[in-house]
């Protein structure tokens, strides 16, 4: 599928939506507010301006009226303005699907992200292999806007849906040996190209891993969504992670595997290149990457008039919720 | 009458359709930014897209003596101080760009490039070296300039190897496109070495026979 920058959308066209736009977004979250009570969740999802001729990803059906309930949590979430859409949609890193960042785009739009299954493994009371029905199912959707910064110097803001993995992980009841979360994404090179590239450096399948207390954070998300709607096959659907302030090679796609460890797991770009990427990669201005600066980030969207050059900050601006889990590490180290 | 100076309309219409051939590249990538169409990241789109021609100029530049040499292309000659100039000028676009675009003329930060990641100091290096070249492609400077001229400009050998270089160490999985240049170039070189061993061993076998 060919997507192309749109025009900028007349502004007729929105008004005609607009009656329709503002049933749905009453009819959102109204699960969440019934729950109540809940701090920073009372808000609904908003309708996020999609151009027409750009695809939607409304999600198997099992999906769509969990995400219709979701819920915004400002709490979590930056005031920053997301980027937009069609950024979101054609602009990221995707090395199963081809290694420009458009391919992604490009080549997943044929890949089959339902029905799907997640093993559980490892140190848990309740391993096994899981329809991802019945992992999300039980979970209320939160709305995350969360700063996703690269590693190659450049950042969006998007607008996340999914659930805590602290949440998801307690249902499968880690034993006191889990120390790791080892993740592994989907192999299956039919379906993706770049997995049966001879001239690639990354052994697939794709791999990541936290230590448990990072997993634990409450900033640590398994997303399903994105803008409202499920996640798109070239952003990892049908779900993955986000951790927000570490690089976003970390937040893997398309898992297929969740796995309780003893040992710190194995992770690709540090199997890859193990001098530049190591298994924390939090974002840090002041710890280099070898071949280039991480002090400033190219915030996108930007264009050619204004590149949009932003200072970085430590931990993407998360230091404040998590400069604990670092405390008396020396950073430079573990980079 | 007699006509002295006679001219030469093929020699024009070929030389004219490849200089406007060479602004090609330039004036596509133009109109698609013009037109808002280069994706997500235009700043990265344009900076690799002029990056790559002016890769590809140089590769071109350095393919017009091996052509000449194995075809019997002789007046192939002609036009390579055309694309050796292209090059150069796509070069000088393609940093435009990246001061431009992607740093915003930041000065700070371009000096920081400049002076600490090694794939911008040997890409720096090898757009320096190409001044002297641009400088010095008059043919009247050719004709000062003797023996040394064609020593100055073995310095390309040099700048496709920077340029190289530049390209290799922006690797971050996928190697096959930089491999499909390297071999190209590997070519381009090793044909070069070639005659010049093919050269002092038959000098040396003359000798031989003389003594
Ligand atoms: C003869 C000189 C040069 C040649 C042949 C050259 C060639 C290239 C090529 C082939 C690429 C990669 C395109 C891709 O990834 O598809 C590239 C990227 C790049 N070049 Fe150059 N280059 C030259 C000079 C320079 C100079 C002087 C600078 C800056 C001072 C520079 C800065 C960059 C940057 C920053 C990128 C990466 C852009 C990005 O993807 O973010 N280059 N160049």
């Amino acid at each position: 599928m060919l997507i192309k920058k749109p025009d900028s959308i007349p502004s007729s066209e929105i008004t005609s939506e607009s009656v329709y736009l503002q049933r749905r977004q009453f009819m959102r979250g109204v699960g969440g507010l019934m729950l109540g009570g809940m701090s920073g969740l009372a808000h609904a999802v908003p309708e996020y301006p999609i151009d027409a001729d750009l695809p939607r990803y409304p999600g198997p059906a099992w999906l769509q009226p969990q995400i219709r309930s979701s819920v915004r949590n400002n709490d979590y979430s930056t005031s920053e303005t997301p980027a937009p859409y069609f950024n979101a949609i054609t602009h990221n890193n995707f090395y199963e699907f081809g290694t420009a960042k458009k391919n992604p785009a490009q080549y997943a739009q044929e890949f089959k992200t339902d029905p799907w299954k997640v093993e559980i493994a490892g140190a848990v009371n309740k391993p096994g292999h899981y329809h991802l029905e019945d992992v999300i199912k039980p979970h209320l959707l939160e709305e995350r806007i969360y700063r996703l910064r690269c590693v190659e110097a450049w950042s969006m803001v998007i607008p996340w849906i999914g659930v805590p993995l602290a949440e998801v992980l307690k249902a499968f009841e880690p034993t006191s040996k889990a120390k790791y979360v080892a993740f592994t994404t989907l192999l299956d090179p039919e379906q993706m190209p770049g997995q049966r590239s001879y001239f690639s450096t990354i052994r697939w399948p794709y791999v990541e891993g936290l230590r448990l207390d990072e997993a634990r954070h409450p900033l640590t998300l398994l997303a399903v969504g994105v803008y409202g709607n499920a996640l798109p096959p070239q952003n990892g659907a049908p779900i993955r992670l986000v951790v927000p302030w570490k690089y976003g090679f970390k937040s893997i796609k398309s898992i297929v595997k969740i796995s309780l460890e003893e040992e710190m797991p194995p992770t690709s770009w540090n199997l890859t290149a193990p001098n530049e990427y190591g298994f924390y990669a939090n974002v840090n201005p002041k710890v280099d990457h070898p071949r280039w600066s991480q002090a400033t980030e190219r915030r996108l969207p930007s264009s050619l008039l204004d590149p949009n050059r932003i200072e970085t900050t430590l931990f993407n601006g998360y230091a404040e919720e998590v400069a604990g889990l670092y405390k008396g590490m020396d950073l430079k180290k573990w980079y | 009458m007699v006509l002295t100076a006679r001219i030469n309309w093929g020699r024009i219409i070929v030389w004219w359709s490849l200089f406007l051939s060479c602004l090609m590249p330039l004036l596509w990538i133009s109109y698609q930014a013009w037109t808002l169409n280069l994706g997500a990241d235009p700043a990265e789109e344009i900076t690799d897209f002029t990056g790559t021609w002016t890769l590809r100029f140089l590769w071109l530049t350095l393919a017009v003596t091996p052509l000449r040499k194995l075809f019997g292309w002789s007046w192939l000659i002609r036009y390579r101080r055309m694309l050796g100039l292209y090059t150069a000028f796509y070069a000088l676009i393609h940093l435009l760009c990246f001061v431009t675009f992607i740093l915003g003329w930041r000065l700070d930060l371009l000096w920081n490039e400049v002076t600490e990641r090694p794939y911008i100091i040997v890409g720096s290096l090898a757009f320096l070296l190409l001044l002297p070249l641009v400088v010095t492609s008059t043919k009247k400077m050719q004709r000062r300039l003797g023996r040394n001229w064609t020593r100055l400009h073995q310095s390309v050998y040099l700048i496709s190897l920077l340029a190289l270089l530049h390209f290799i160490w922006q690797i971050r999985s996928n190697y096959l496109e930089v491999l499909i240049y390297g071999v190209i170039l590997a070519v381009l070189l090793g044909y070069r070495l070639y005659l010049k061993l093919r050269t002092t061993h038959l000098l040396r076998m003359s000798k031989v026979h003389s003594s």
